[in-house]
């Protein structure tokens, strides 16, 4: 799965946001380092929602982060509005932050414990302005009646008085006070009850349309991803294994890995006889070392020679529908009839 | 609670009623100590803590409890309830300024590196690692020696100085702990300027643990002038504090115990209260910060 290659971004200019062969590496104790994400690409359309799957560890966080330079990748591109993000100075880094913003998984620690909510609130406004009070106040009782707080209840309480899935609201009207294009959503139901996370991810659809958001949507669940996602990356070990559209990807699942966590997902129907036969064992190998050629290959059913030696490119095996592997479950398409090659004059 | 009475008074009253038992003893005698060495001049009929009778011959010598001399006098005549009084104002002034002191530059240097990271905390931890590794008694004694004066504006500063390594290490502990929680990311997404960042979101979630801190240490160091003066190398005589007064009425404890009981059960009373009302604080802030 170990996915190399690009043949799943859109010209340029459709992308909103591209990432282009983005690496995170950290060191660690030994000498060692972590390569927690080692060469990946995506694009996102304005308008878009990407979800980005993965299990714990496979670096979706990182990519998240990444994006926003928190902290800047070790290397590769991040293209917002065609602007390299890694390029910019901290500085001009930090006037872009307005446009791109993210909510966190743990949604109590996204708050300081000793600022009340309405502070909370208006910290970006106090960074960048208004600095008027009444405006201020303003804003943030509509952001906060946009998330479904009642502002005049919460404004001078702290994040301690209210429950996970409001402080999730909270930190949501917090970045979106700034009216950011691009919204980072790094688990943002995974510490929350199911109920509370439908409700968290309808808030999230309804915002989307409000403000014309763009989304990026980390999780590990599928099922949440789905339903609330354009697209879906499916990340394995700090690589990008499979690129589809939400349904396509659900139902035809081209990579190994994708079929694995589907079939991994619990079923709530209990009648439903389950065929876990091929269910893969083993843990995720360690991102120190990974292994040569599909980093999936020490848990793949299909795995082969080929798999070791040499690392599988992204390929097309149907509408917009893209995977990295060397024995995809889907034969890859009758060759789309080659684009005339322009060559410059 | 009648309310004419402001907010923050009312707030003081409930914060105190929901006390434990023994710990509203501690903050009661605490107050109290600290009320009698701020108005220590103003308590009317209280004996002038430096007049020895003897001189005069109007009063007596290492005399036990009377309705005169409720605590007796020592071995000068002196007022022994007197001498405490204006003692307990070394022993607080001395433990105030340290704290103060440790507070605010170790609190502030603390934070600044445990935010910050990189080669500034290397630098500056290792050096504070340096001054730990020195007996603080023996640099202590060595300062006060060169230095020479024995005022109380010097001991203070000497012990507060001395102070500022521990608390940067509490600090800086906790402020790498406070810096890896997600809302300092959440600033850092918003664009936040990192000074900023330090001050409005790191430091105060340093502070209640650094002031928990500084209420136990603040009762070191009323030990550590005690352990001066008992060097006599705290405030000289005349000057009372609890130290030189069981200094002073060591050498006649076989006549008269008193002298060095009374100093002693100060000490060990405020010291205790001290540590009790530091982590009354310590676990009050510890759960209100609690996540999920």
């Amino acid at each position: 799965m170990a996915g190399s290659g690009k043949a799943h971004l859109r010209p340029e200019g459709d992308a909103l946001v591209s990432v282009e062969d983005l690496v995170v590496e950290y060191p660690v104790a030994g000498g060692n380092t972590v390569k927690a994400v080692s060469g990946i690409s995506f694009d996102i359309k304005r308008g878009e929602t990407l979800g980005l799957v993965g299990e714990s560890g496979c670096g979706k966080s990182t990519t998240g982060r990444a994006l926003i330079q928190l902290p800047s990748p070790t290397s590769g591109a991040v293209h917002y509005n065609l602007v390299d993000l890694t390029k910019l100075s901290a500085e001009a880094m930090r006037r872009r932050r307005t446009d791109l913003q993210m909510i966190f998984q743990d949604p109590i620690s996204s708050l300081n414990p000793r600022r009340e909510v309405g502070e909370i609130v208006a910290e970006p406004l106090n960074v960048w302005g208004p600095k008027n009070k009444a405006k201020q106040k303003a804003l943030v009782d509509e952001m906060l009646n946009a998330v479904g707080i009642d502002p005049d209840v919460a404004r001078n309480k702290r994040p301690h008085e209210f429950s996970g899935g409001q402080c999730q609201r909270i930190s949501i009207a917090r970045s979106l006070v700034l009216e950011p294009e691009v919204l980072i959503c790094d688990e943002p139901v995974s510490a929350l009850d199911v109920s509370v996370q439908a409700q968290i991810l309808n808030l999230l659809e309804d915002l989307k349309k409000k403000y014309n958001l763009t989304l990026i949507f980390i999780a590990h669940d599928l099922a949440v991803v789905k339903n609330i996602s354009d697209r879906v990356a499916v990340m394995y070990l700090g690589k990008i294994c499979e690129v589809a559209g939400s349904d396509e990807l659900y139902e035809n699942p081209a990579h190994p890995y994708t079929q694995l966590l589907l079939v991994s997902s619990p079923e709530p129907d209990p009648t439903v006889v389950l065929d876990r036969s091929d269910t893969s064992s083993g843990e995720l190998p360690s991102p120190i070392n990974p292994p040569s050629g599909c980093r999936f290959r020490t848990r793949c059913p299909l795995a082969d020679d080929i798999c070791s030696s040499q690392e599988p490119q992204m390929q097309e095996v149907g509408q917009d529908h893209f995977v990295a592997c060397h024995h995809p479950l889907i034969k890859v398409a009758e060759a789309p009839a080659a684009d005339p090659v322009w060559t410059e004059a | 609670m009648s309310s004419f009475l402001p907010s923050w008074i009312r707030t003081m009253f409930r914060v105190f009623w929901a006390m434990p038992l023994v710990t509203k003893l501690c903050t009661f005698w605490l107050t109290t100590i600290i009320l009698a060495a701020i108005f220590a001049d103003f308590i009317p009929k209280l004996a002038d803590p430096s007049y020895q009778g003897f001189l005069f011959g109007t009063d007596v010598t290492n005399d036990g409890q009377s309705l005169h001399h409720w605590l007796g006098t020592d071995n000068n005549s002196r007022d022994i309830l007197s001498r405490l009084i204006y003692g307990t104002r070394v022993s607080l002034t001395v433990a105030v300024t340290a704290v103060a002191f440790g507070t605010f530059f170790g609190g502030l240097l603390g934070s600044f590196v445990g935010y910050v990271r990189g080669r500034r905390e290397a630098a500056i931890m290792a050096s504070i690692d340096v001054i730990l590794a020195f007996p603080a008694l023996v640099l202590l004694l060595t300062v006060v020696t060169l230095l020479g004066k024995r005022n109380l504006l010097v001991i203070s500063l000497v012990v507060g100085v001395l102070a500022i390594p521990y608390y940067a290490r509490v600090s800086r502990a906790n402020a790498l702990a406070v810096s890896r929680r997600e809302f300092v990311a959440a600033a850092r997404a918003i664009g936040t300027k990192d000074r900023t960042i330090l001050w409005r979101e790191v430091i105060p979630n340093v502070m209640p643990t650094v002031l928990a801190f500084a209420l136990v240490s603040a009762a070191v160091t009323v030990v550590l002038e005690g352990t001066l003066a008992f060097l006599g190398l705290s405030v000289q005589p005349p000057t009372p504090s609890w130290g030189v007064m069981i200094n002073a009425a060591r050498a006649d404890l076989r006549i008269n115990i008193w002298p060095v009981i009374w100093p002693s059960l100060m000490l060990v009373f405020t010291v205790y209260s001290l540590n009790n009302v530091g982590d009354w604080f310590r676990i009050r802030t510890a759960h209100k910060t609690a996540a999920l």
